[in-house]
């Protein structure tokens, strides 16, 4: 009997219950819920999301917070459609200084932080206003990006024809960019010295230190990392919208954050997974299709229940932390 | 030299970098623009760049106390901006639709306000969440009840006193300010003069160390969350009064951040312990002076954001403890034991 | 037994000041291979610092270091591990939600071949397996959270990833406090056994009989200063703790028979008293006008009990009697309601409010009392705290100094003066004398005096016996979490309580 291997990974097991769970009653309140085309559509819509949830994993786990995600994807798209339309770069050039860009920024944020003692909140807060006001330097308004390498080749070429359902599904490359960035952050986290290290930060920096890990290089690549994920996040978001808007992804990072906690993975930092997280961005996802099938609904019911699941699952989370300590202490003596 | 000194005389000590910043910009912007202090009098009432300035940085400054007191606790909270969207949509949903008179709607909003930052003030105290994460729930949900109550449209209103609340005046001054000045004292009053300040910076300070000197600190930290609610739910009525209407979802957004950083330039570190009502004004007056500063030189609304942050910076660089021991290190070579 | 070996490590007048105290002065020490050092001296004597500056976590002011012939300072625990100098820190500074083998490997997993980014998991549970192998613990699941494992095990993973580098000189911060007899036999089992292997071990310990059984060679600390360097074989348990306490500095004392009355009248009254896991069941009797001692080692339950009575933590077995009333605190705020006050065990964690002033340090629990809105003017605030800081002998420049400025001794004076003016009824004090200078030592105890005069009843807990034994006219001694001896009289002496604080029945 493994009990408390059965408690730590309870939060976990509860998101993914709750994804087969609003699945189940979507397929049985609406017809056509049960389809290829509305899985599609739910990576498809959502793929920008989970790549920029998969790096704030990485940052919760290690105990911080970003708050500068969703300008920094605006500041990404509006720059990869500058580059692209206003100054003539290839696509692929113009990916290449938006990536370069997002990490640069995540390494100074990170600098701040780990080298400089700043709290993560206010350097991430300050991030936030700095991309945003950046976006709207780059180009104030939006720009669509019409560019044949990413109109045709992109979105046409590129595309993966499945043949699911009645009239075969598209799966456009987001989607496969997405699922390689959710399996490279899999092996990174899991399997990865790196990786392991952020959790150990993040459950116990002080432990961590003593045990002789290089915390402060460990926070400054868990920002960078986070920047550069924001980054691939504004591509995909330009190109699942065509167009690069400095407006855009406004409070994108309550989501994002909403979504990694709903994923299971813990505030206070050291426990977390990437596919808890991919699970959390879907469960979100869910219900905004579920409402816009239930059509009465309006739009921001979607807020409320996130609300409401962020508050539950922090509960579950403080209810466990206390489970486990009394399992830990009573099922010991084994030897 | 000994550090100590009379409490009031430490206070001001602290007040002195932003009172630089403040008077240096304002230099600044006499020497580029002309007329920048003129201030003239019409129907009994003050008008100029500097009262405009005043008016809107006061609602700013509003929750800006309420936020000094809880990050003075060594917490935070975010969700102010969805509590002043939320009593705005109140507000005009209960003068249109509820046709109630105008001193119930405001009573209803102030109420839903304290609601809110009561229900933080639980999940801080008593259900023991990081208070950026128990705001963060609100913040989230909030907007979306704010729509809930207004249906998702922009509800306009059309209330004499309401709308006099934003656009009247008082004693000359614009009516915000008025109230900024009547809340910051009322304030200073309760908290100086009883045990309140004294818990707040305890809590804030060393929270096991507070328990255990038997300072109720559910109770303060329900107090301060619940203050920091009503200021928020004022601060959305004053919005939703400016332009007699209320829009879900554009009230109050990045409330929280201005509030936030009007804090911490106003000296009030974000780690806890001791708190300045005076830095916390001077410190949204500081934001909004840069605002104005940067909208006169044609930088637009939205690109005006990025130089703020890099004064956020600065000033958080300035606090941190690791730079101050190297600039102090840079003035006394020979380190001497102080 | 002694043995010979080759010098491993030597340390030659270390010092460390932390701000004016002076934690460590000019102290030295060698380590011999195949040698056990036993390193002995009441809490505050400076063991920690020194073991901290031969671990790199603190950098010493003054002295040197060499290891094996080479100069070494150390900057790092990790630089300290790299070049032998393995050390357990005594709060197990480990991860609890990583499994048992990634907690020993944890910095340097061994790697994949192919990509030495990614940790071999094989590689890193065989390297687990067979550190753990070597403490005899060969049956645990490495797999295992961490967190979830006892403490005892947790200790036995520290030590086994110290193993897993390695290490010339391992270092054993308390090692046994929160184990068991039998994990305890195996642990010193298992540190015999690395000494065979030519090891040499600093081990630190209160426990007096686990120092007999396994040192070779006993280094006394106190006050931050060498009391000596002994062969463990000639040694005495009655010297050694006449070294580890000294005699030189004479003490005030309150008179050993009481003026209160005692047992019949008595004001705080415990019977099997407790919380599960955490205090098995405590029988006390304090009376007005009466200082009771908790004594014991560490982890025997003493600063656990003063937090149940003072509601920093809810008992849950037996009965606590306070003032004729059958009472249960769950918040601090009702005991200090009912009159008690407690000076906690850790003065920066739980004492003093760093940023804040002398004076507010001073009159918080008094305005907390009243509740947060009421009212108490600035100047009689100042007037009070000026009262205390010529009573108690507060050095500092004047009341509206940050606390933080102050030396440890006087800190704990105005800890002290917070709750004088209280005017409590039960003051728990925990520990009051540790970490601060002899002289302060000595004020704080003659303050203490006149608050018993007063007719207030202390519990009095204190690790250094012979102020247990000046202060105290009733002494209840704790052991592994239960109360198993009353002294009482001219029955407390040092060693009285140090046979019924060490008896292994």
């Amino acid at each position: 009997m493994k009990l408390h291997r059965l408690v730590s990974a309870t939060p976990v097991l509860a998101t993914c219950a709750l994804l087969v769970g609003l699945f189940a009653f979507g397929a049985i309140s609406y017809p056509n819920f049960a389809s290829a085309a509305v899985v599609r559509n739910l990576l498809v819509d959502n793929a920008f999301l989970v790549v920029a949830a998969v790096g704030m994993t990485f940052v919760i786990i290690s105990g911080g917070i970003d708050l500068s995600v969703g300008a920094a994807m605006a500041f990404s798209a509006t720059l990869a459609a500058a580059l692209i339309e206003a100054g003539g770069v290839h696509p692929l050039a113009a990916a290449a200084v938006v990536l370069a860009a997002g990490l640069a920024f995540g390494l100074v944020q990170g600098v701040l932080i780990a080298v400089l003692d700043v709290p993560p909140f206010m350097v991430t807060l300050a991030g936030m206003f700095l991309a945003r006001g950046a976006a709207f330097a780059v180009h104030p308004q939006s720009r669509g990006i019409t560019h044949p390498f990413v109109a045709t080749t992109l979105n046409e070429t590129l595309a993966m024809h499945l043949p699911l359902g009645a009239r075969g599904v598209t799966i456009p490359p987001t989607v496969v960019v997405m699922l390689l960035v959710l399996i490279g952050a899999w092996v990174l986290l899991r399997h990865a010295r790196f990786g392991r290290a952020v959790y150990a930060v993040g459950d116990d920096a002080c432990a961590a230190r003593l045990m002789g890990l290089a915390v402060r290089r460990v926070k400054v690549g868990v920002y960078t990392l986070c920047g550069l994920t924001s980054a691939v996040a504004g591509l995909l978001f330009a190109l699942y919208q065509q167009s690069g808007d400095p407006a855009s992804c406004k409070g994108m990072e309550l989501d994002v954050i909403a979504a990694v906690i709903i994923g299971g993975t813990l505030l206070r930092g050291g426990a977390g997974s990437v596919i808890g997280t991919f699970a959390g961005v879907m469960i979100l996802g869910l219900i905004q299709t579920i409402i816009s099938f239930q059509g009465d609904l309006s739009s921001w019911w979607t807020r409320i229940v996130a609300g409401g699941l962020v508050l539950v699952f922090l509960l579950l989370h403080q209810g466990i932390g206390v489970v486990a300590r009394r399992v830990g202490r009573t099922a010991d003596r084994q030897g | 030299m000994n550090q100590s000194g009379l409490p009031w005389r430490r206070g001001m000590r602290s007040l002195v970098w932003p009172v630089a910043a403040l008077a240096l910009l304002l230099a600044f912007n006499a020497a580029t623009m002309p007329g920048f202090f003129a201030i003239e009098a019409r129907d009994g009432r003050v008008y100029g760049v500097l009262v405009d300035i005043l008016n809107h940085g006061s609602r700013t400054a509003l929750v800006a106390l309420g936020m000094t007191l809880v990050i003075a606790t060594g917490g935070v909270d975010l969700s102010v901006g969805a509590v002043a969207a939320m009593a705005g949509a109140v507000t005009a949903t209960l003068l249109v639709q509820a046709q109630v008179p105008w001193p119930v709607a405001i009573a209803g909003a102030v109420a839903l306000g304290m609601c809110c930052g009561v229900w933080n003030g639980v999940c801080v105290s008593v259900f023991r969440l990081q208070p950026i994460v128990a705001t963060l729930v609100l913040m989230v949900a909030g907007r979306g009840v704010a729509q809930l109550i207004t249906g998702g449209s922009i509800i306009t209103f059309e209330s004499g006193p309401i709308a006099a609340i934003g656009n009247g005046s008082f004693l000359g001054l614009p009516v915000p300010v008025t109230m900024m000045v009547v809340a910051a004292v009322a304030l200073q009053v309760l908290v100086r003069r009883t045990a309140l300040g004294l818990c707040v910076q305890c809590v804030g300070d060393n929270a096991t160390a507070a328990r255990l000197a038997g300072v109720p600190d559910r109770a303060v930290m329900l107090f301060v969350y619940g203050v920091c609610g009503v200021l928020a739910a004022t601060a959305g009525i004053i919005e939703c009064s400016y332009i007699k209407a209320a829009d879900a979802n554009n009230a109050g957004s990045l409330l929280e951040l201005d509030a936030i950083l009007a804090v911490v330039i106003g000296g009030t570190s974000l780690t806890g312990g001791r708190f300045s009502f005076a830095g916390t004004i001077i410190g949204a007056m500081l934001m909004q002076t840069m605002t104005k500063t940067l909208y006169m030189h044609d930088v637009s609304a939205e690109i005006a954001p990025a130089p703020k942050a890099l004064v956020v910076i600065l000033v958080c660089l300035l606090h941190a403890p690791r730079v101050r021991e190297w600039v102090s290190g840079l003035w006394r070579p020979r380190g001497g034991s102080a | 037994m002694t043995r010979e070996g080759g010098l491993l490590l030597e340390a030659e007048g270390l010092a460390v000041r932390f701000g004016s105290v002076r934690a460590l002065d000019g102290v030295s020490l060698t380590v011999r291979a195949g040698e056990v050092q036993a390193l002995l001296g009441e809490n505050g004597a400076g063991k920690s610092t020194l073991i901290k500056c031969l671990s790199g976590v603190v950098r010493p002011t003054g002295g040197r270091m060499v290891l094996c012939g080479r100069r070494i300072e150390p900057r790092s625990p990790h630089e300290a591990e790299r070049i032998g100098i393995a050390t357990v820190f005594q709060e197990v500074g480990l991860i609890p939600r990583l499994s048992v083998a990634e907690n020993i490997c944890l910095g340097r997993e061994p790697g994949r071949r192919w990509l030495r980014g990614l940790v071999d998991w094989r590689a890193v549970r065989s390297r687990a397996r067979a550190a753990m192998d070597r403490l005899g613990l060969g049956g645990l699941d490495v797999d295992r959270e961490l967190g979830t494992c006892s403490v005892a095990v947790q200790q036995m993973v520290a030590i086994a990833r110290a193993l897993d580098v390695r290490a010339r000189v391992l270092i054993l911060d308390e090692p046994t406090s929160s184990l068991d007899r039998d994990e305890c036999a195996r642990l010193l089992g298992v540190i015999g056994h690395l000494r065979a292997q030519e090891m040499g071990i600093v081990f630190i310990s209160h426990f007096l009989d686990q120092v007999e059984a396994i040192a070779d060679r006993v280094t006394v600390l106190r006050d931050g200063k060498l009391v000596g360097s002994f062969e463990a074989a000639g040694l005495t348990r009655a010297k050694l703790v006449s070294l580890m306490v000294g005699r030189e500095f004479e003490m005030p004392t309150g008179k050993r028979e009481t003026t209160g009355e005692r047992g019949a009248g008595s004001l705080l009254s415990l019977r099997a008293f407790g919380r599960s896991g955490m205090i098995e069941g405590v029988d006390a009797d304090v009376g007005a006008g009466e200082v009771v001692g908790l004594a014991g080692l560490l982890g025997s339950g003493r600063s656990e009990t003063a937090r149940l009575v003072f509601g920093a933590e809810t008992a849950t077995r037996g009965t606590m009697t306070f003032g004729g009333e059958a009472s249960r605190f769950t918040t601090p705020r009702q005991a200090i309601a009912r009159g008690i006050g407690m000076l906690p065990e850790n003065r920066k964690e739980q004492g003093i409010f760093p940023s804040l002033s002398v004076v507010e340090n001073l009159v918080v629990s008094l305005r907390a009392k009243d509740g947060a809105f009421s009212r108490l003017a600035f100047g009689s605030q100042v007037a009070l705290a000026e009262e205390f800081v010529r009573q108690l002998g507060i050095k500092t420049a004047d009341v509206h100094a940050k606390i933080s400025e102050l030396s440890g001794g006087n800190q704990q004076k105005v800890l002290l003066a917070r709750w004088f003016a209280m005017r409590p009824v039960l003051l728990i004090l925990d520990e009051p004398t540790r970490g601060i200078d002899v002289a302060a030592k000595a004020d704080v105890l003659r303050a203490v005096d006149r608050l018993r005069g007063e007719g207030t009843a202390v519990l009095f807990i204190s690790s250094e016996l012979e102020e247990v034994t000046r202060v105290c006219g009733r002494v209840v001694v704790l052991r592994d979490r239960r109360s198993v001896a009353h002294l009482e009289g001219s029955d407390i002496t040092e060693a009285s309580v140090l046979a019924a604080v060490a008896r292994t029945a």
